[in-house]
């Protein structure tokens, strides 16, 4: 097998904004003195007169940005996950969410994979708050590929966007020319009929993984990568539900309030299917090389095979 | 306008802010009654505003960080054309449009959403900063109150104004001295408030908040000053022109009922009455 390409979705971001910024003058970037770890530094370099660096002020950043859009510009508001979504969680809310205005909001460093720096910066909660802000859509991409597209997205729908990136580099999966990125729409990776694989960012590479070696013991283990977790897909989780009746959800976030809840809410309401949840189970997480921590914390293909053979 | 005119207005926009509150049942007179004439000067006088066409892109954009005091917001808007006066009695009822905060979704004339203290002063300097990126000649205008700037975004935002050298914002504290609690000196006072300011590179204006020689010489001013923003700290009485809610921080949230409605409209006649005979 060749060597995989991998690349981290916030140089993704960085390098998706640059593009944008070309296209279109009126993309305005904001950061909170992380341009160099969110990426947002490529695009200054570019167009530093289009970059406002807040300084380690997020909730002042957040609220700027919704000021910025009430003057029709579309500002793309940079930091960490764990500041941009759990610090300034009430700018969010009031200043972008209830008035619905156009600001993006960059998040990068989501989820265990942050490494080192240990669980103060390690959000597994972004998704569960954000999540429940009306109006809000919330993607988390798997891949270079689909990142680059979820911000060139992002940029076009009119209203308030949450995308998460991550810090470690993952392998790029989407490079194909038929790959589609569309809001709202769930993409079959791996068709099968025993087990509903449903994934959402950095682990989705892992979860094509695990679906190899389970088809080696002979389980047919559909994958489906859902990048946007608002709105979800609920046809792809109903026909799922149908086809396979067990379903395992993976995510790099807690057990509660991300993807699997979200997945659970549609079975239980729409298609009642067995679901097992994977993700982070309900603790903080803690000081370690990214990859030793995603396996710790059981996201890697290995520990996902291990659980869905236990599942189905 | 003159300053006749203006104080007649200012009159009329207390007049609504009563109205509005006790209709409503709930509500916030006292701070609405300290802002009414920096209300009245800003969309009377100071600001470009059209009624008619209240999203015209060139517009002058006001923030009310201090979003509670929505009544004083809403009358003077009122009084100003941007919606019927009569709806003033619909404010916070189910389905009106007059929402207890400020709603720029559906208020003719409301920039931006407030409510939640400390956040409207950042919205209005990325107002400034977006003006100042694509050359728009527009003017921003924030009210704060001085309990409000006890929340650290306040400062967070200030910083930021004056390292853009953002003098296209203006930052007015109204300052009556009063929190919800009581006075801000005994809660957690903010004093110096204009050295505060000064400290953070803003160009500061110390004025009567009730005076509209000294409104008008403080914008006129802050108009002037070149490379950081303004702030003008105004010094008002909370509840002015109602007798029994003057420097009452019970009257900061709560509706008069029929009877105090009644003394209340009668002292703000009597207000207007003198005025006339001027
Ligand atoms: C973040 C936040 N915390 C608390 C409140 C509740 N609250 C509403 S008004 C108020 C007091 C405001 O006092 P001040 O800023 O002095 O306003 P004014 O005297 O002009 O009415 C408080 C604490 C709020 N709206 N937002
Ligand atoms: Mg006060």
């Amino acid at each position: 097998m060749s060597e995989v390409k991998k690349i981290a979705t916030r140089e993704s971001y960085g390098n998706a904004l640059a593009e944008l910024g070309k296209e279109h003058e009126d993309v305005i970037v904001l950061d909170a003195d992380l341009a160099a770890a969110t990426k947002t530094g490529v695009f200054k370099k570019a167009f530093p007169e289009r970059h406002i660096d807040c300084g380690i002020a997020e909730c002042n950043m957040i609220s700027v940005a919704a000021g910025i859009a009430t003057t029709g510009k579309v500002p793309f508001a940079s930091s960490f996950a764990m500041f941009a979504a759990g610090r300034a969680f009430e700018q969010v809310r009031n200043s972008i969410g209830y008035p619905k205005l156009n600001v993006k909001i960059g998040a990068t460093h989501a989820g265990i994979s942050v490494g080192e720096d240990g669980a103060t910066h390690q959000c597994n909660e972004d998704i569960a708050l954000m999540r429940t802000i009306p109006g809000m859509v919330v993607i988390n991409p798997a891949d270079d590929v689909e990142a680059k597209a979820a911000v060139k997205a992002a940029y076009e729908h009119v209203g308030p966007v949450y995308l998460r990136f991550g810090r470690l580099a993952v392998p790029v999966i989407n490079d194909n020319e038929d790959y589609k990125f569309e809001i709202g729409k769930a993409v079959t990776l791996r068709e099968g009929t025993d087990v509903t694989i449903i994934a959402t960012g950095l682990p989705v590479s892992e979860a094509l993984g695990a679906a190899e070696k389970l088809a080696a013991d002979g389980i047919s283990a559909e994958v489906i990568n859902i990048h946007t977790i608002k709105p979800l897909d609920e046809e792809a989780v109903i026909k799922a539900a149908a086809k396979t009746g067990k379903i395992v959800t993976v995510e790099e976030h807690s057990i509660i309030g991300g993807l699997g809840s979200a997945v659970c809410d549609v079975v239980a309401q729409k298609a009642p299917a067995k679901v097992l949840k994977i993700g982070i189970n309900d603790v903080y997480g803690e000081s370690g090389p990214a990859k030793e921590l995603v396996k710790k914390y059981g996201l890697d293909a290995d520990s996902i095979y291990e659980k869905v053979k236990a599942f189905v | 306008m003159n300053k006749l005119e203006l104080m007649k207005t200012a009159n009329e926009v207390r007049k609504g802010i009563i109205t509005a509150v006790h209709s409503a049942k709930c509500g916030h007179p006292g701070g609405s009654l300290s802002a009414a004439d920096i209300y009245t000067y800003l969309f009377f006088e100071e600001m470009n505003v059209d009624p008619a066409d209240p999203k015209k892109a060139d517009r002058d954009r006001f923030v009310l960080s201090k979003g509670h005091t929505a009544p004083g917001y809403y009358s003077t808007l009122a009084n100003r054309g941007f919606f019927p006066v009569e709806d003033l009695t619909t404010l916070r009822k189910t389905g009106s449009y007059l929402q207890g905060h400020p709603d720029m979704k559906h208020i003719p004339g409301v920039d931006m959403s407030s409510g939640s203290l400390g956040q409207g002063i950042s919205a209005a300097v990325g107002m400034a900063i977006s003006a100042k990126i694509s050359g728009d000649s527009y003017r921003v205008y924030t009210l704060l109150g001085d309990g409000e700037i006890q929340e650290g975004q306040v400062w967070e935002a200030s910083m930021l104004a004056a390292h853009r050298k953002l003098d296209n914002l203006v930052v007015i504290v109204d300052n009556n001295n009063l929190q919800i609690d009581g006075p801000i000196t005994e809660v957690n006072s903010p004093y110096p408030i204009d050295k505060k300011f000064e400290a953070f590179n803003f160009h500061v204006i110390n004025i009567d908040g009730h005076d509209f020689d000294a409104i008008d010489a403080a914008f006129k001013e802050a108009r002037e000053t070149k490379g950081q923003p303004t702030a003008i700290i105004a010094k008002t009485i909370k509840g002015k022109d109602v007798s029994f809610m003057e420097n009452q921080a019970a009257w900061h949230g709560a509706a008069p009922n029929d009877e105090q409605y009644a003394v209340a409209m009668a002292d703000l006649e009597k207000v207007g009455e003198a005025l006339c005979q001027k």
